[in-house]
């Protein structure tokens, strides 16, 4: 599988870590994991594309890899507020959420934070 | 025989020979609720240091409330909660009371009352409150030789009447009840409750003919034949049948009714031997002037056997009424008080009926105004009558919600309003439109999500033309849903009107065009087995949808019970690890406790756990189960693992629990056991997925005490084998009842019906409809048709479905417990983060 993400250029500074398998990330699911002391949410969806965000909803902290996605977007479990893959702003008004480029690399999941 | 709050150890008070008490002599002749009133009335007013009171009851009880002998003969209410004033209640207050001792006449000249007994007693004053007797039409062979009724024939006016009928309903099948008004209605209705077969006879051409109009009568007649009595209307039954017990009764038109119980309440007529043997002027009733005196001025009748201005009442209010004025008279506290007549306003339920009466019941005048509401289907006929511009006659049946008001316009004659509509609705226009128009920007709309009438309105300056929209936007009417119409209102008066109808409103889910029946349809005709394959057949472009997902994995599992492919993306993260999640990203853990039964053993092994995991809140839930709050969600399986018991499935749209009474083991008021058929629905129905979740409970009598009443689906047991089913009960963000479905005569016809129901809302329900909004929307009546009458020849079908998702059942926390569905699947999703923490207590 490519690298899905190339949306978004690394800053430097930004460090690439190796946060678990590809077959960790079941497809249309989300899974948290820690990359480099930041804790992420790694979704695959149905299309194969890899997305990675904060772990944390900015609403009220619900755990976004627990939510359901689309093509176009990431719903949080709690209040169903939901997030754009393209910029991570709301449907509804509430903060965006922080995305972080992730690509699978020899099977393995690479985050960049 | 026992006698209602009778005294243990006899019935006798002492009392002191009196010629040396300087206190006048009050007699009261009649111990029912019109003489005991009137003597609380002069206890109240100090009467107890101006008089001796003695009081002459036919019957031995102390006095008890009439009014309450239909719920003791439905078997609802003890006959000790009747008790009024007990035999302890005279002797502690000084008041002698002779019960069981009937006055036969009074020596008006000597001021002595002659009793059966053979005693007499000297008054200074005389009251009479001798009440009515059961009028028992002319009939042949309705009484025996000696003058009695035949046996198996009853009145229905006394404690005595309801024991004696209350015992035969054990051993009657049958049974005909001769008069349609309010008692013989509540007669019906306690006797086919108690299993019994009943034909209620009436020889007017409606129901409550003497308090309803035609219209309302003829509804209150469908409500009635809707529950299994049959109805005779405008026939005179001119003869029992029977040689030593009743065996049928013979109606004018040759018909022969079969009974084996034959209860009486053709109405009541004033009890006034007394009066006319004592030489008192007797019309009707005892005549009385306005401080109730008769032509006797030491002598005053009060209650249902006077007569006031050429007027009867067979009610209580007038009598307490009556009871008041007297006393003013008698103690000197106002001895001018007058009594000049009642309006009377009543508000009963009869048969189940919820009624209220004021004043006339039809127009009387050419410039009458009326205004009639008439839902038949609904078992609902409101009419006002209005005579310039004041309110004189009101009848409400089947929805008595504005009684209060209607009650003050018609008492104090209070303004009306210029629509006389609003006397009946509460429009939801004109009034509501100024009050959103009203409401500040900054007052909070939708309370779950705290969203204001400012944010709405801006988000329909934004560019959002529906409502759909605006609730997308602001999240409005998405928690609860319980301000839907609220916002509704806001978005159209912010739109000023310009407001698109919603075509997604129709569609089972949002990301599928259809609405659920072309939906199920195309999934059955396709083969669509995933939720991802119906996206790819039925979606625009093939598009998944995130917030269609939930509602397509729940009606697959339905359409195709396990023969289906499971995608656990699809799921909501409740249904992926069978726990509902917190706001924390714990989960709570109830595990089954069928019917709300369970065991020392499990107490333990539920405690042994929630140390074990240090489970910051063990709850017990309104369900009847234990919750165990704030576990972590890698802990789930190990969670399961150690408590050894089944999922209650309390996180998903699906059944969730049956609560229950104790019903016939232990209470003593117990009528069936709802114990046992709320384990067995339980049992039966336990993890059913359906559009909404569904609570039921069953109850073993019609106290409720389980709540089966504002449940999905409720059952009561009404005693004799028999059950009755409601459904569409809600007691969350909407408060309804229940609809009374069927009722129905053993567990397994429960069972049964209960499952079809179950099948057809599952069918037909949209994604996250409750039962609630369910019923209403397609009718009672619909449902009633489908599921109890099998109208459209699917029950069959309706059976299969159902039987199809039961054999289907697995016990999900057995299942993913032992090997998960997905990797990670119980892997935590928030490690590290501080999280906004619940307080453990």
């Amino acid at each position: 599988m490519s690298v899905t993400d190339t949306r978004l250029e690394a800053p430097t500074g930004v460090r690439a870590h190796t946060v678990g398998r590809a077959e960790d990330v079941p497809p249309g699911e989300g899974r948290a994991f820690v990359a480099g002391g930041v804790q992420v949410a790694v979704f695959r969806l149905r299309d194969g594309s890899l997305h990675a965000t904060q772990a944390a909803c900015p609403h009220a902290g619900g755990p976004l890899a627990d939510g359901q996605t689309d093509p176009d977007v990431l719903v949080c479990p709690l209040h169903l507020y939901g997030f754009r893959w393209t910029d991570g702003s709301s449907t509804a008004g509430v903060p965006p959420v922080t995305r972080y480029p992730v690509r699978e690399v020899d099977g393995l999941l690479v985050v960049e934070t | 025989m026992r006698v209602l709050g009778g005294r243990p150890e006899g019935l006798t008070s002492l009392s002191l020979d009196g010629d040396l008490d300087p206190r006048a002599r009050l007699v009261v002749v009649g111990n029912g609720m019109a003489g005991a009133r009137l003597v609380e009335e002069v206890l109240e007013r100090g009467g107890g240091e101006q008089f001796r009171i003695t009081v002459f009851g036919d019957e031995p009880h102390g006095t008890y409330n009439r009014i309450m002998l239909s719920p003791v003969l439905a078997g609802e209410t003890a006959e000790d909660e009747i008790v009024l004033n007990s035999h302890d209640w005279y002797a502690d207050n000084g008041v002698t009371l002779r019960a069981g001792v009937r006055v036969e006449r009074v020596d008006t000249a000597a001021k002595v009352v002659h009793a059966a007994d053979g005693s007499s007693t000297a008054y200074d004053h005389l009251v009479l409150a001798t009440g009515s007797h059961s009028f028992v039409p002319p009939m042949a062979g309705v009484r025996t030789d000696d003058g009695g009724l035949l046996p198996g024939v009853y009145g229905f006016r006394t404690i005595d009447e309801t024991r004696a009928m209350l015992a035969a309903t054990s051993c009657c099948r049958r049974a005909v009840v001769l008069g349609g008004g309010l008692l013989g209605l509540e007669a019906a209705r306690a006797l086919q409750g108690h299993g019994l077969e009943v034909d209620l006879v009436h020889a007017m051409p409606w129901l409550m003919n003497a308090q309803l109009s035609r219209e309302a009568g003829a509804v209150l007649e469908r409500s009635v034949a809707s529950l299994g009595i049959t109805v005779h209307l405008d026939v005179l039954a001119t003869e029992v049948l029977g040689d030593g017990h009743v065996e049928g009764v013979l109606l004018r038109d040759g018909r022969r009714l079969d009974c084996d119980l034959l209860v009486v309440a053709a109405g009541v007529r004033p009890h006034t031997d007394v009066a006319v043997r004592s030489g008192l002027e007797v019309e009707r009733g005892v005549v009385v002037d306005d401080q109730l005196r008769t032509d006797d001025p030491d002598v005053y009748a009060i209650g249902e056997c006077a007569q006031h201005r050429g007027a009867v009442y067979g009610l209580v209010a007038p009598a307490w009424e009556h009871a008041r004025v007297l006393a003013d008279v008698l103690t000197g506290t106002d001895p001018t008080a007058e009594y000049h007549g009642s309006r009377t306003a009543t508000k009963l339920k009869v048969a189940g009926v919820d009624v209220a009466v004021m004043g006339v019941s039809t127009p009387e005048r050419d410039s009458d105004e009326v205004l009639v509401i008439s839902e038949p289907k609904r078992g609902v006929h409101l009419s006002v009558v209005v005579r310039d511009d004041r309110l004189v006659g009101a009848t409400l049946l089947g929805d008595t919600r504005k009684v209060a008001y209607l009650t003050q316009a018609f008492d104090r004659g209070t303004a009306l309003p210029e629509e006389r509509i609003r006397l009946l609705v509460d429009l939801s226009d004109g009034r509501e439109e100024v009050g959103v128009a009203d409401l500040p920007a900054d007052s909070q709309v939708c309370n779950c999500n705290g969203v204001t009438k400012g944010a709405i309105c801006g988000a329909v300056a934004d560019g959002c033309g529906s409502v759909g929209a605006v609730m997308d936007r602001t999240r409005a009417g998405k928690g609860c849903g319980s301000c839907k119409a609220l916002v509704k209102q806001v978005v159209e008066w912010a739109a000023d009107g310009d407001v698109a109808e919603d075509p997604a409103a129709a569609y089972y889910v949002p990301g599928v065009p259809l609405a659920k029946p072309a939906l199920v349809a195309a999934i059955r005709e396709r083969e669509l087995r995933s939720v991802s394959a119906v996206f790819a057949a039925l979606a625009p472009g093939g598009r998944e949808d995130a917030r269609s997902k939930m509602g397509l994995a729940s009606l697959l599992k339905t359409v195709w019970g396990t023969d289906l492919v499971r995608e656990k993306d699809a799921e909501f993260v409740n249904d992926r690890v069978h726990a509902n999640i917190q706001r924390d990203g714990t989960f709570s853990v109830v595990p089954q406790m069928k019917g709300g039964v369970t065991t020392p053993a499990q107490l333990r092994r539920i405690a042994d756990v929630a140390e074990k995991y240090e489970v910051p809140m063990v709850k017990v839930t309104g369900g009847q189960r234990i919750d165990l709050l704030g576990v972590r969600k890698e802990d789930l399986p190990a969670v399961w693992a150690d408590l050894g018991m089944p999922s209650g499935y309390a996180y998903g749209k699906s059944m969730r629990t049956v609560k229950t009474c104790v019903g016939s083991d232990f209470c003593r008021f117990g009528l069936d056991d709802s114990t046992q058929l709320g384990i067995d629905l339980e049992t039966r129905f336990q993890g059913i997925e359906s559009p909404a979740k569904i609570k039921m409970a069953v109850v073993g009598c019609p106290r409720n005490c389980a709540e089966a009443y504002v449940k999905d689906v409720g059952v009561v047991a009404v005693g004799s084998g028999r059950w009755e089913v409601y459904v569409g009960g809600a007691a969350g963000a909407t408060v309804r009842k229940g609809d009374l479905l069927a009722t129905v005569g053993s567990p397994q016809e429960v069972l049964t019906l209960v499952g079809r129901f179950l099948q057809y809302y599952r069918e037909h329900a949209n994604w996250l409809e409750r039962t609630y909004d369910f019923v209403p929307r397609v009718g009672l009546e619909r449902v009633r048709s489908v599921v109890v009458d099998d109208a459209e020849g699917i029950g069959a079908d309706l059976d299969a479905g159902m039987q199809r998702s039961i054999d289907a059942y697995t016990d999900p926390w057995g299942q993913d417990g032992r090997e998960p569905a997905t990797p990670g699947q119980f892997r935590a999703a928030l490690p590290l983060l501080p999280l906004p923490l619940v307080p453990v207590r």
